[in-house]
């Protein structure tokens, strides 16, 4: 019975995933072994899938010595969790009432949210007005602004929008509810789902960013934990000017846990989403559909 | 009855204001939404003119001399290698990407429905998803402890195997297979859960009835699964298309941080994203990077149209507009 159930399409099938998936996790665990490993192992034996020699001093000494590493991550998070509360208060915002039959121009106005899709200025630009206009360099502010609106979040959430009961909304008036407490009483608490996936991507975005801060951000204290790691990958020597400059244990014995403490940096970068990973996934098959398929 | 002095009720003034009023609300509502795309996509399209500005911060954008000749920042452009080198490498890698990520997400999505138990198909979506989550300063360390040249563990094995190491961080040509292998490997689990979704709509009295007359595994997928699933291919395809002028699949950071941005390896790994964000980050080039943005900008808008103009022939209810 049990041979029969195996059969061997299904066995193959089952092969195939298995390799495939190991080929998209095990890479990840390769830079999670380096950074357990000990410093000197990895210059004598080269990176391991299993450290040779296991060590805990990288993350020793990203936690003490390297002060940009936790005020690196708490810009990261601030950023994350300010921009995408505010994305997607104004992405809500602007694709309810562009659903309301009581805006007279919404057809006008949904043109004009849409036509930058088409065009647009590009990177020049857009770095001059933020930087020569608006005054925005090295703000924590730029990092937030650069993704704020998504043409595309708008008529993401102006497609579920439309499928909110006309009724629903008509009895809240006759209730006496005010047109801004109907949307944030009524229409916000039902669009929930498609908030939480809207808000997942926008997150990941903000989390993920490097470009905009490498442009804009110049002083330490700003830096978002990517940029940071980029920079850590780009100037090998970063962590041990720094690490002379606090005279940090390490530095006085000349062992710098610098490959190591690169690489459990950038652990620590993808920490959060690794750990709410198996949580998540259900939003994230939902939110790449949502985003997807256009109506 | 006392007659009311007010506007009648039907008047055409009376409706306008009682109109205005309650769009009020809605207005309020918009405005963050609509200032922001105004500051951040409407203003930047006016600044497109400095592509024929001998620009100097200065006198800003408006006040900066015009150039003379009009077109010189193209034809510095036009003129270098870059620009065939660029043109060539942004389609070239697009083109690449489409065809072999569209294949093994279709292959991915038919062989993952025909796992029926739920668990172990979660697991395999999640773990072919991870990978569409990390980001690409994350995927550049992976690369680098795989490629490094004196640690990473593909020399490590090779050099352990009496071989001699190879310095991927210096030859251009290796990087036209790791660059777009990076990228399948970070956009399949995306594409693959799409197609399985649209497979799952798929109405099962199909299969049942081809079953019933016969039909093998094979000839299901041939006869059933893949024409049903043409409208989603094509539309998939020719949104590419239109962003064919960006980097990679839209996202071209990729192209920048994976190689480390290496000027070795520019020939193979330089595309039009990657030399504008450099002209303008290293180089201060706002004339040339402008130029080759707006150069950009202008074949992408035509590659839209084209790609939508495709899609309306082909599947109406999927244009974009």
């Amino acid at each position: 019975m049990l041979l029969k159930k195996l059969h061997f399409s299904k066995i193959t099938i089952h092969l195939i995933f298995i390799a495939l998936s190991l080929a998209c996790i095990l890479p990840l665990l390769l830079v999670v072994s380096i950074s357990f490993t000990d410093e000197q192992s990895l210059m004598l034996d080269g990176y391991r899938f299993w450290p040779k020699e296991f060590s805990t001093a990288a993350y020793q000494y990203v936690f003490s010595g390297a002060g940009s590493i936790l005020n690196a991550y708490a810009v990261t998070i601030f950023v994350t969790v300010v921009g995408t509360l505010l994305h997607l208060l104004i992405t809500s915002m602007l694709s309810y009432s562009l659903t309301r039959p009581e805006v007279t121009h919404r057809r006008a106005l949904t043109l004009f949210v849409y036509l930058p899709v088409l065009f647009n200025g590009g990177l020049v630009p857009q770095y001059i007005l933020l930087t020569r206009i608006l005054h925005l360099k090295d703000t924590i502010w730029v990092l937030i602004i650069v993704y704020l609106v998504s043409t595309i979040n708008v008529l993401i959430m102006k497609n579920f929008f439309r499928t909110i009961p006309e009724s629903l909304i008509e009895s809240a008036r006759i209730d006496g509810s005010g047109e801004i407490r109907t949307f944030f009483r009524i229409a916000l608490p039902l669009s929930k789902p498609s908030l939480a996936t809207i808000g997942l991507f926008v997150a990941i975005a903000y989390w993920n960013d490097w470009m905009t801060a490498s442009l804009y951000i110049e002083s330490p204290k700003l830096r978002p934990l990517q940029y940071l790691l980029q920079s850590l990958m780009n100037n090998i020597g970063y962590l041990q000017s720094n690490a002379q400059a606090s005279q940090s244990m390490e530095a006085a014995i000349g062992m710098l846990p610098s490959e190591g403490a690169r690489m459990a940096t950038c652990v620590l970068a993808i920490g959060p989403i690794i750990l709410l990973y198996p949580l998540l996934q259900k939003y994230f098959e939902k939110g790449l559909t949502i985003g997807a398929v256009k109506e | 009855m006392k007659t009311i002095t007010t506007p009648s009720r039907k008047g055409k003034s009376y409706r306008a204001l009682r109109s205005a009023r309650r769009q009020t609300p809605f207005y309020f509502m918009m405005a963050p939404g609509l200032i922001f795309i105004t500051i951040l996509f409407y203003i930047p399209m006016a600044g497109v003119i400095i592509a024929f500005k001998d620009y100097n911060a200065r006198d800003g954008i408006f006040g900066s001399p015009w150039m003379d000749p009009l077109f010189k920042n193209f034809e510095f452009f036009f003129k270098s290698d870059a620009a065939r080198t660029v043109t060539f490498n942004t389609l070239f890698y697009n083109l690449l990407e489409a065809v072999t990520v569209t294949l093994c997400a279709l292959a991915i999505a038919i062989l993952l429905s025909e796992v029926k138990n739920k668990v172990t198909s979660a697991t395999y979506k999640g773990s072919i998803l991870l990978p569409t989550f990390l980001s690409w300063i994350v995927i550049q360390y992976i690369l680098f402890s795989l490629l490094s040249v004196d640690r990473g563990i593909i020399n490590s094995t090779i050099t352990a195997n009496g071989g001699e190491a190879i310095y991927w961080y210096s030859e251009p040509s290796y990087w036209r297979f790791i660059l777009p292998i990076a990228y399948l490997w970070k956009n399949v689990g995306y594409f693959s859960v799409l197609y399985v979704a649209a497979i799952a709509g798929i109405n099962p009295d199909y299969y049942e009835a081809a079953q019933l007359d016969g039909a093998s595994k094979w000839q299901r997928i041939k006869h059933i699964t893949l024409p049903l699933l043409k409208p989603t291919i094509i539309v998939l395809s020719l949104l590419w298309v239109g962003k064919l002028f960006n980097g990679g699949l839209g996202d071209w950071n990729g192209f920048y941080t994976l190689p480390n941005d290496a000027g070795a390896l520019y020939p193979a790994t330089d595309v039009i994203d990657t030399l504008v964000f450099r002209s303008l980050k290293k180089v201060n080039d706002y004339g040339m990077a402008s130029a080759v943005g707006l150069y950009q900008a202008v074949v992408g808008f035509f590659l839209v149209l084209i790609s939508n103009y495709i899609i309306k022939k082909k599947d109406p209810d999927n244009a974009l507009f």
